[in-house]
């Protein structure tokens, strides 16, 4: 069965011929993909293929070289992408020197709360309960990263663009982000996130994006047919 | 007032970082010791005359605070551009430029109004004149914020920089002077019975153009640290 693309309406998200070099030397792309509204995409590749990159260009923080990023079918600027995506990134955005809830009551301030949920049901809902008066400073990295997913968890946004959200978690941590994606699609939101592979995202058959190193890369005009 | 509204932001912005400077108030009062004994060393240097003491007092208090100013500059968006917090801010749905405003408003609440406050202390130590204290209580009153706004803008272009404290100061001290000469000069004129009005207005003037274009420029600057 074929589905119709061009009748639809504009996917949530959509890159084409999406490209990005750092002096002059191509850090990921062309890169064409689309999100909608309900799904996770997990963009795969090894470590140094431009995974943290893609998510900084899709997040607006950097401009692509070429190509473009449409949200909503309009061209993606700053100022209609922030009021409705979360991003994790690998510096977490926690201060060390506040606890985890006053982080919270920082970040729902700043980002707005989603309707039923408050810092302390967040912080629950990631696992942390009895850690809400403990400083940043003191949590291991698994438990940070939880703060900062109840973080995600608590604005009010449809599109997640998560980086690396399973790094430093154990079993308990990933089937976490697992059920808070789960949950986050069927509210109707979509969610990009980024892994090295090592952990995938299990549940349901996501759309997976390959990006490859980007040696391999400037060789796939010519079709691969040299081996690195 | 609203989650997730443009003054909920800013409330939240004020109290997190008045919040993280009391948790280190210890690092807080710094920039005063600093002003003390650069202010200290000057009659150690020159001789305790206190004529001659009179005589560079105001010019000497004036670049005290500038120094320690500058000193306290580079924790401006240090720590929130290394824990990702800055990324935050850009994405957030409000206008950046408000909220850097925020964070410059509490920067110069915290470092600079405690430097007012001892400056006429400071003064008293190089034998000012009584109302001279005054004039430059006003001048400084007047320049502090405006070297935060300025400081603020060449902190947020070299913050993507690692060990960017001696371009920040080579950014930054050039753009100091009209302040320093328009600052001291007024108290150089109140010193000698001379009217010190004007240059205390073209401070102000100053200050009102930097306090709307400041954080507009810090905005766009700070994207740029980021990319």
């Amino acid at each position: 069965m074929t589905t119709p693309d061009f009748h639809k309406s504009p996917a949530l998200f959509e890159a084409r011929a999406l490209a990005f070099a750092r002096n002059d030397e191509p850090i990921f792309g062309p890169l064409d993909f689309t999100l909608n509204a309900g799904e996770v995409v997990l963009i795969e590749g090894d470590n140094g293929a431009g995974k943290t990159t893609l998510l900084r260009v899709l997040s607006g923080l950097l401009n692509p070289t070429s190509g473009e990023i449409r949200l909503d079918g309009e061209p993606l600027t700053l100022a209609r992408l922030s009021p409705r995506v979360a991003l994790l990134a690998h510096q977490a955005g926690l201060k060390d020197d506040l606890n985890a809830l006053e982080n919270l009551h920082f970040a729902a301030g700043l980002h707005g709360l989603r309707a039923g949920i408050a810092p302390e049901i967040a912080l629950t809902s990631v696992g942390l309960d009895g850690y809400a008066d403990v400083p940043v400073r003191q949590l291991s990295a698994g438990q940070r990263k939880r703060v900062a997913l109840a973080r995600v968890l608590l604005a009010p946004v449809g599109l997640w663009l998560l980086d690396e959200p399973y790094a430093n978690l154990d079993l308990d941590g990933i089937r976490l982000v697992n059920r808070l994606l789960e949950e986050h699609a069927s509210r109707g939101g979509a969610a990009l996130i980024t892994s090295h592979g090592a952990y995938a995202y299990t549940s349901g058959t996501p759309r997976r994006i390959p990006l490859h190193p980007k040696t391999a890369n400037a060789m796939s005009g010519s079709n691969g047919a040299r081996t690195s | 007032m609203k989650p997730g509204s443009t003054r909920a932001a800013c409330t939240a912005l004020i109290k997190r970082d008045l919040i993280l400077i009391w948790r280190r108030r210890g690092d807080a009062i710094n920039p005063i010791l600093f002003a003390l004994i650069v202010v200290a060393l000057f009659p150690l240097a020159l001789g305790p005359e206190p004529e001659q003491l009179r005589h560079i007092a105001t010019g000497v208090v004036f670049v005290a605070v500038l120094l320690a100013g500058l000193l306290a500059l580079d924790t401006l968006f240090r720590s929130d551009y290394e824990d990702g917090s800055l990324e935050q801010l850009v994405l957030s749905p409000h206008p950046l430029s408000l909220l850097l405003g925020c964070k410059i408003a509490v920067h110069w609440f915290t470092t600079a109004l405690p430097l007012l406050i001892a400056a006429p202390l400071l003064g008293e130590l190089l034998h000012m004149d009584g109302p001279v204290r005054w004039v430059l209580t006003g001048a400084l009153f007047l320049a502090t914020p405006l070297l935060s706004l300025i400081g603020a803008v060449c902190v947020a272009l070299t913050v993507g920089m690692r060990r960017s404290g001696m371009l920040l100061a080579l950014l930054v001290l050039p753009l100091y002077v009209p302040v320093l000469i328009f600052g001291a000069g007024a108290c150089n004129a109140a010193a000698l019975g001379l009217p010190y009005l004007a240059p205390l207005l073209w401070l102000g003037a100053a200050l009102v153009l930097a306090l709307v274009l400041a954080p507009l420029a810090c905005a766009a600057a700070l994207r740029i640290s980021l990319s």
